[in-house]
């Protein structure tokens, strides 16, 4: 271990060295370097999240054919740091009839759901935070608490819309919850271990892409993560258009910084995750013997779904509620828990056949073909009139013979409101 | 102390004080998240007795699924928040009697038994205690029945809330 190749381990090696040199007791000095580890950390994933908002702003702005920021340093790269300054320096305002705690808790709490993943992430085969074996189940646990923050967050603000994005946010959470847990199983079967770094390091060493064993898989994953993220096509807690910022309307200044730095940071989190779900994590031929590169092959594929998550999130309009809820528990479940079947079945009974690779491949491409033919049948027994089935009942059932609500009269004397004379305003300046 | 009870006794007064502003506070949804804060007290429980599948279960079922369902039936169906009825019913006292026996009576249960100043025994490193629970859950001889028979239960308990929520044709 030399320190080019791994300069982490190499001076924690060298920092407990001199601390028990310094008469320091192993535990104290291994509790230490642990916190020390923590602080690292999370300093490094908050650096990051400051570059990933200049990222995010240039890729919005090639998206929609603009510059983005340009102004401030090379490429506009420190704009961001102004833009931290102006959050820092703006007025904190807390809404009449808040919540007080509750509100001032649910950003901390918004930013810890994101940071506590980044205990489970490995950058490297020797640089990670810790090695759990219900690491796929603590993804799913920090998930809950973001949810809580969103409900927190929209409930203390004392505003209706935030309370509608809190209400959303819940809806969409708790339903695309299911295809992704049962996604996550996927890799599970495969791997046979909940641990990321054993689901990784099963990729790498000759081992193939999970994403080959079950393409499927990874994109019923990316699709519900954006869920869970909140982003678009499903961005109905903040959805601009039409309850203008959604659970964080009431936040101004650095507590609606950490909203957005926590949504940037969970976003590329997320994307770490599909390359380490899928995409072999660090693994990368070889060159993950030097755990400098594997971090440097790491960062590079996270920012790469990263980058996924934002292109899918400017190309696609926001979908209705009812059609978002429906694609999940109609489309989205069902043919998660079908591959789920078909998965484990396989794994079971080609495990010492030489045509594992091949026949997992095909059965997720079957399952596929077979989806999209039964999709088209159901297009075109809709399209045709004669089979179509009814179409949903109005929202208000009309009783027969016709409605019963009278056509709005606008004439004057009509309507208590509108037939008052408004007195107009006395001429002004008439005299001229 | 060690520190094995120093962070047990933190836990504890958490889980206690919280459980206590569970049914002293006015505020509903104030209620419903010191609730969060007690189950969250029992996973640092379970986290310190090196049970890592019980810690996020707890948290992924307790907090991620029931404490937001909680919320959520709250904020849907009351318009006030604030609960104005009293909150002791006539008969408190018996109520505050059954509590004291019942725990004066396991606390004695608990002081009688033998081993009762035994500490934990440590896991060796590289047990798969995930494993191991998996493969008790579904061996015959250990905890198959019981695990079918509550799966029949939550099945027969998700079937009755489709039916009773579905609409009539």
């Amino acid at each position: 271990m030399t320190f080019w190749t791994d300069p982490i381990n190499f001076i924690a090696v060298w920092l407990r060295g001199l601390l028990t040199g310094w008469g320091l007791g192993v535990d104290l000095a291994n509790i230490l370097l642990a916190l020390l580890g923590i602080i690292i950390l999370i300093v490094f994933a908050m650096v990051l999240d400051i570059i990933l908002v200049w990222i995010e702003r240039k890729v919005v702005a090639r998206f929609q054919n603009r510059l983005g920021p340009n102004r401030i340093g090379p490429f506009g790269i420190f704009q961001p740091f102004a833009d931290i300054v102006k959050l820092v320096i703006k007025e904190d305002i807390t809404p009449d009839g808040a919540d007080k705690v509750v509100y001032n808790i649910a950003p901390v709490l918004a930013a810890t759901a994101v940071i506590v993943l980044w205990a489970i992430l490995p950058l490297a085969s020797t640089i990670y935070g810790v090695d759990l074996n219900v690491a796929l189940l603590y993804l799913v646990a920090a998930g809950a608490l973001g949810t809580l923050s969103i409900v927190m967050a929209g409930w203390a603000s004392n505003n209706k819309y935030a309370l509608l994005g809190a209400f959303r946010m819940v809806a969409t959470m708790i339903s695309f919850e299911i295809p992704m847990v049962v996604v996550l199983l996927i890799p599970t079967i495969i791997t046979g271990t909940m641990s990321v770094k054993g689901i990784t390091e099963f990729q790498g060493g000759g081992g193939v892409w999970i994403f080959i064993l079950s393409p499927l898989a990874a994109v019923i994953f990316i699709i519900s993560a954006i869920a869970e993220l909140g982003r678009a096509p499903f961005d109905l807690n903040e959805a601009e258009s039409e309850i203008v910022a959604g659970f964080h309307i009431e936040y101004t200044g650095m507590k609606f910084g950490w909203f957005y730095a926590s949504e940037l940071l969970h976003s590329f989190t997320f994307g770490g995750f599909i390359a380490i779900l899928f995409f072999g994590g660090y693994n990368f031929f070889g060159l993950e013997k030097y755990p400098l590169l594997g971090v440097l092959i790491f960062l590079a594929k996270a920012l790469f779904f990263y980058w996924v998550i934002m292109w899918v999130k400017y190309s696609m309009p926001r979908i209705r509620i009812d059609h978002m809820l429906a694609f999940c528990w109609k489309f989205l479940t069902p043919l998660s828990f079908v591959l789920l079947i078909v998965t484990a079945l396989l794994n079971k009974l080609l495990a010492t056949s030489n045509f594992y690779l091949l026949g997992m491949f095909l059965a997720n491409a079957g399952i596929a073909w077979a989806t999209i033919e039964i999709l088209r049948a159901y297009a075109r027994r809709q399209r045709n009139p004669e089979n179509a089935t009814q179409p949903p009942p109005p929202y208000r059932e009309v009783p027969e013979g016709g409605d019963p609500t009278p056509a709005l009269n606008l004439s004057k004397g009509s309507n208590p409101l509108l037939g008052a004379e408004i007195p107009l305003p006395p001429k002004c300046g008439g005299s001229q | 102390m060690t520190p094995d009870q120093i962070i047990f006794i933190l836990t504890a007064a958490l889980i206690i004080s919280s459980a206590l502003m569970v049914v002293t506070t006015r505020n509903l949804i104030h209620a419903a998240l010191w609730l969060v804060a007690a189950l969250f007290g029992v996973a640092i429980l379970y986290a310190v007795l090196n049970a890592g599948f019980f810690v996020v279960v707890q948290v992924v079922v307790y907090i991620g699924a029931i404490a937001i369902l909680f919320i959520f039936a709250v904020m849907l169906t009351r318009r006030e928040m604030r609960d104005r009825g009293p909150q002791l019913r006539k008969n408190w006292w018996l109520a505050a009697l059954l509590g004291m026996l019942a725990f004066s009576g396991l606390a004695f249960l608990l002081i009688n038994q033998a081993d009762i100043n035994r500490s934990a025994a440590v896991i060796p490193a590289g047990l798969d205690t995930l494993g191991a629970l998996g493969a008790a859950l579904v061996s015959p001889d250990l905890y198959l029945l019981p695990f079918e028979v509550a799966s029949i239960l939550l099945l027969a308990a998700l079937i009755g809330a489709v039916y009773l929520a579905a609409t009539r044709k």
